[in-house]
């Protein structure tokens, strides 16, 4: 028996068909691809802006003069919104 | 956190005034339409994921990687990453000292090249150096074949990324790899590179990684390859479905590596590891016939070129695996290193074997392939 990592979420048929026409050529290979990265990116988007003290402790790589402690953190974001993190 | 090839993650991405500044000399300026592998590079090279690289190469490392496979400076370094322009009359409006726009096939400005050197190329000569051939039947010759025969090499200053039409959810530049894998206190990561779909020989090989790494990057070739591969979309599902279902989510990242296949094996598979270190990838996986094509390279040429170099000098650990199989005696994956059975005892299928099988509607035994995996490929056969 495999481990079930997913689940079905049902949404609106026609909500579904305009997903469908938003993607065409959009790089996303079907709809649920896309809402799922657009989910992300509004838990992430949400997430940055509450408190998160505990997160900002973890550093990555060390900010230098050509990586600045604020590029860290939007590369962070985008890794917690890519669902990486 | 392994340290880059040369010791700098490179970052050739111009921003802010200088970027303006470019933006506003571009049009002025003689220009080149880049194929798919250049744009690639362009790309790799802006995000530093070929460290110590700034740009096109210029004659000096051409001729030092042409002639001891290393770069000027002494780094290990064999595939020529270079900027390929026609010899005719446009060709005279690049000049040394000069700078050039370098744009996408639908007009976007990529970057500026600051052109450092410009030479005619032996084709032959490179081919034979590089590829080990000169046989226009192997794909690497005829992208030479294909191609200008004067190269322009210098430093690069990209003004705009390279913009995807696909998988953008999964590209990751160095960076961020490196962020990823700190994030997740993966002091230990494998890569395994692959331009095929992976069967139950490659999961064992990524298995047998990860019991003595902490972290599994499936890091999947979707530059340009040959148009008899398995379509990347294909590929992409068959990854995702995979990991999916067979390997523990925590200790697995799937991202793109955007470069074009070279088909150079030996010499390639030596790029692909100084790349992946770039990536912050400590350990990577070369199997049997890695980038290979055709009959052009020994089973394990692949692994043996990395014994030309010091130990330490390419700077990743390589982890050379032999063909794997089912085993019927043991029960269970093996290769000829672990197995004392002989060929009648092993699950092997040849790929005409397979594609057959698919055409056919005909799942694969489980012992050669995942079902989920075999499915997705009859399916995508069937809609051919």
């Amino acid at each position: 028996m495999l481990h079930e990592t997913k689940v079905t979420v049902k949404i609106p048929r026609p909500l579904y068909r305009k997903v469908q026409l938003v993607i065409e050529k959009s790089g996303f290979s079907s709809p649920t691809d896309f809402i799922v990265f657009v989910l992300r990116d509004l838990l992430g988007e949400a997430e940055r802006k509450g408190p998160a003290p505990a997160e900002k402790a973890a550093d990555t790589i060390e900010p230098n003069e050509d990586f600045s402690a604020t590029d860290l953190e939007a590369v962070k974001q985008k890794l917690k919104n890519l669902g990486y993190l | 956190m392994i340290a880059p090839h040369g010791g700098r993650l490179i970052n050739r991405v111009v921003e802010g005034a200088e970027r303006d500044r470019l933006l506003g000399l571009a049009p002025k300026l003689p220009k080149v339409v880049l194929n798919a592998r250049e744009m690639a590079d362009v790309d790799m090279i802006a995000v530093g994921a070929m460290s110590p690289l700034e740009g096109f190469m210029t004659k000096t490392d051409y001729d030092s990687v042409l002639a001891r496979r290393r770069l000027a400076g002494g780094l290990p370094w064999t595939i020529p990453i270079v900027l390929a322009v026609k010899s005719d009359a446009s060709a005279e409006s690049y000049k040394e000292g000069q700078d050039v726009a370098l744009e996408t096939q639908d007009g976007q400005l990529l970057a500026i090249l600051h052109v450092a050197s410009k030479w005619k190329m032996d084709k032959g000569d490179e081919a034979r150096k590089v590829l080990r051939t000169d046989d226009k039947a192997h794909p690497g010759v005829g992208y030479l074949d294909s191609i200008g025969d004067t190269y322009l090499g210098g430093t690069l200053s990209v003004v705009n990324r390279l913009k995807y039409e696909k998988y953008n959810n999964r590209r990751l530049d160095p960076v961020e790899t490196r962020t990823l894998f700190k994030q997740k206190g993966w002091q230990t990561i494998a890569a395994f590179q692959t331009r095929n779909p992976i069967h139950r020989a490659h999961e064992y090989l990524t298995k047998v990684a990860l019991e003595i790494v902490d972290g599994l990057m499936l890091h999947p070739l979707m530059g340009e390859t040959k148009s008899d591969d398995v379509p990347a979309d294909v590929r992409m599902k068959c990854y995702e479905a995979l990991l999916a279902n067979y390997y523990p989510k925590e200790r697995t990242a799937l991202a793109v590596y955007p470069q074009a296949m070279r088909y150079g094996g030996p010499s390639e598979a030596v790029l692909h590891a100084i790349c992946r270190k770039n990536f912050g990838v400590t350990h990577f996986l070369v199997g049997r016939d890695h980038a290979g094509v055709g009959k052009y390279y020994g089973s394990y040429d692949a692994q043996k070129i990395f014994d030309e170099y010091a130990p330490g000098e390419i700077g990743i650990h390589l982890l050379k695996f032999e063909n794997s199989f089912w085993c019927k005696r043991t029960g269970g994956m093996a290769s000829t290193k672990s197995s004392p059975a002989g060929p009648e005892e092993r699950v092997e299928l040849s790929g005409t074997q397979v594609r057959d099988m698919l055409r056919a509607g005909t799942l694969p035994p489980p012992e050669f392939s995942r079902p989920e995996i075999a499915k997705i490929l009859i399916d995508a056969l069937k809609a051919k």
